[in-house]
């Protein structure tokens, strides 16, 4: 790593690594993985469940001590930081929970909410001036008109509101990094793009670099069109690129396969859509993971002595995109050698 | 409270499940909850009914009913729930504690919302078919026994490891499995369920979708499910019924659903869901929230929210209008304004309103 300050990167994690010590075992959450994000950045975490996506973000958020690897903040190591270099890291670095039903104190009012960070870090030294800052930390939101807001209780709040509160909650400390965790999954579908244009716009306006860590491609590809997509699976950032290059062409047969299995809203896509024939529909536990790649044992592709044996590393396959695959970075498979076709018209698989 | 208007027997023949005007009350402290209000539609005979909806929507609320196992809060203020079996006729409503045991799943099984926790987690799944078999009239064990491997097969799952398992010792992906062929195992007229991919990962959604087609295609059963993802109702559905504030906004073939739309929220609703393949188009959210349902707005429910709406929308409640084809009807005075904007070409809606 340079230690030129203009080129490090605003956040950083490092080959960080995780583990769990379980009754049944040390279990690997997340293994070597590397994410460096500049300002005003939008990057998406994917994966299914137990691929390791929160515990990355959390370590991302300082809230979880990485086993092995560094988390870097402005050039220097967070977890060696102490005093106001910290205390600047706890500020600039604020993370918005998935379960807004959760997350919000029930006996508190959105103004206590949103005021005990503000005396805390001292942004507002009396009622009147607390009352201030969130009545245009609400406007920011768009929970207005803003009186309303401040003397409601979540209960009385809709789950897209209380997600809006959540976000003018981070926002008290003016954050440069925001992690959204699952942000948008437990709301209507009917609001969701409008809290993804909420996030986006903190970003464009200031200069927030935001991470949202999600199952669903789609939001993904709606909230960082112009950003990156990183896919896990079992604690492995299999593939690192530009989101279009994702949608359009993933090289990992992981990703290719994750995005053929998406249910598409459109009856003729639906009907048509090409999919990869995985080896098996098991999971591996992630206590007994398989040697070499982790997703050998299903993958089409897998060559036996070759993938079964050696960890693949993240490597770049071209400008902005890096995957971790022997095949790939050999012989660059094209996703479309890897779908089988349905036949327009057949909606069934041969049974 | 519900009187049988019309017999049974006015149900076509090729109409396995008739809904007509049901209507759904929950008592609160507050007042009555209008779940449900005045929803009807037909189930054919191997069709695959949707119904979609947000939170709120009365969805689930509809499809408890179907079987009669709502809440002791909820009643059934109006309307009828007829069923038209190649073996019996019945009126749901008006059933008795033991036909309406039998109907159930022999006749009508129910996939429930959250597959983790519908089994008894003290039994083995072998326990859960015997259970169900017994207490359907109990045939031997060996019958239930070649019953179960067949189902477990049918929905790609090995019998002999999993009829030893106990719940917790299965994946989601394979409760899921599990509940299907156990949903199957009477061979019912219909299966009900209720956001059946909800909750799993995606390559497992995928299975899941792929073998509910396979098991319809197989058997021949007809479907209906409750989903708030619009999805999974363009991979699986026949007919669509989308759902607003307890009420039936549209119903509509799948391709005049997503392709076709006239009633303004299932466009709004189109248009919020973000797809991975082809162009973003013009995604937006619908702009403010469902209404209170204790407290109905005047009018069209969905008024205050509509970009369509006009004075006369906020009169009186619009009934169901046929628009386009006598199968197609949604309750919306400005269906034909919709029309135009939205038009009618085999393209998604996002990206129809993005070129225009």
């Amino acid at each position: 790593m340079s230690s030129d300050a203009g080129a490090s990167p605003l956040i950083e994690l490092e080959h960080v690594g995780r583990t769990f010590t379980t009754p049944a075992g040390t279990i690997t959450a997340v293994n070597d993985v590397s994410i460096a994000l500049d300002a005003k950045e939008a990057m998406c975490i994917v994966g299914e469940s137990g691929c390791g996506k929160t515990t990355t973000g959390r370590m991302l958020a300082g809230l979880l001590r990485p086993s092995s690897g560094r988390l870097m903040f402005e050039g220097k190591d967070v977890w060696t930081t102490k005093g106001d270099d910290l205390a600047r890291f706890r500020k600039a670095v604020q993370l918005v929970h998935q379960d807004p039903y959760a997350s919000l104190n029930p006996l508190r009012t959105v103004y206590d909410t949103i005021s005990a960070p503000l005396f805390r870090h001292k942004r507002a030294r009396d009622r009147k001036q607390a009352i201030s800052v969130a009545t245009e930390l609400l406007q920011r939101v768009g929970l207005t008109p803003p009186a309303d807001f401040l003397i409601k209780y979540p209960h009385q709040l809709s789950g897209g509101q209380r997600q809006r509160v959540s976000i003018a909650r981070a926002l008290t400390v003016d954050p440069r990094v925001i992690v959204a965790d699952e942000a948008v999954s437990m709301v209507d579908v009917s609001i969701r793009i409008s809290l993804l244009n909420l996030l986006l716009a903190l970003r464009d306006e200031f200069g927030v670099t935001i991470v949202l860590i999600t199952h669903d491609l789609a939001v993904a590809r709606y909230f960082a069109q112009v950003g990156r997509i990183g896919v896990m699976y079992l604690g492995k950032m299999v593939e690192f690129a530009r989101t279009e290059q994702i949608v359009a062409d993933p090289a990992h047969p992981y990703t290719t396969a994750l995005i053929a299995a998406i249910p598409e809203a459109d009856p003729t896509i639906a009907r048509t859509k090409r999919k990869v024939e995985l080896r098996s529909a098991h999971v591996p536990s992630l206590l007994r993971l398989p040697p070499g790649c982790v997703f050998h044992p299903r993958c089409p592709l897998s060559e036996p002595g070759l993938c079964d044996v050696t960890v693949p590393e993240l490597l770049p396959l071209q400008e902005g995109q890096e995957v971790a695959c022997h095949v790939a970075m050999r012989e660059r498979v094209p996703a479309a050698e890897l779908l089988e076709t349905v036949p327009a018209g057949v909606a069934t698989e041969p049974g | 409270m519900a009187k049988p208007t019309q017999k049974a027997s006015a149900v076509p023949q090729d109409v396995v499940l008739s809904v007509r005007g049901l209507s759904i009350d929950y008592y609160t402290r507050r007042g009555p909850v209008h779940a449900v209000r005045d929803v009807s539609f037909d189930l054919k005979r191997g069709e695959t009914l949707a119904i979609i909806g947000e939170s709120g929507s009365g969805k689930t609320t509809l499809a408890i009913a179907l079987i009669r196992l709502s809440p002791r809060s909820a009643r059934i203020t109006q309307g009828q729930i007829l069923y038209n079996g190649e073996r019996k006729v019945l009126d749901i409503a008006s059933l008795g504690d033991e036909e309406l045991r039998r109907f159930r799943w022999s006749d009508c099984a129910m996939v429930f919302q959250a597959a983790l926790n519908s089994f008894n987690p003290v039994l083995t799944i072998w326990d859960h078919f015997l259970d169900t078999a017994r207490a359907h009239g109990s045939p031997g064990r060996a019958e239930v026994r070649a019953r179960a491997d067949e189902l477990l097969g049918l929905v790609n799952l090995d019998p002999e490891r999993v009829l030893r398992a106990y719940p917790h010792e299965l994946s989601g992906g394979m409760k899921q499995r599990v509940l299907i062929a156990l949903s199957l195992q009477l061979k019912p007229e219909i299966v009900i369920l209720d956001e059946p991919t909800t909750a799993l990962d995606i390559l497992t959604q995928r299975s899941i979708i792929d073998l509910l087609r396979r098991l319809r295609e197989q058997l021949g059963f007809s479907m209906i499910f409750i989903s708030h993802d619009l999805s999974i109702a363009a991979e699986l559905a026949d007919r669509v019924v989308t759902m607003y504030a307890g009420t039936a906004v549209e119903r509509a073939s799948v391709d005049d659903t997503f392709y076709r739309p006239r009633h303004p929220y299932t466009v709004g609703l189109l248009r919020a869901v973000p797809n991975v393949s082809g162009a973003l188009g013009s995604v937006a959210s619908i702009p403010g929230s469902p209404p209170d349902l204790i407290d109905l707005p005047p009018g069209c429910t969905y008024s205050p929210r509509c970009p369509f709406a006009i004075d006369e929308c906020r009169k009186a409640e619009p009934a169901l209008l046929a628009v386009d084809t006598p199968e197609h009807d949604a309750r919306c005075i400005r269906w034909e304004v919709v029309k135009e904007k939205v038009g009618s070409a085999e393209q998604p809606v996002a990206e129809k309103l993005a070129a225009s």
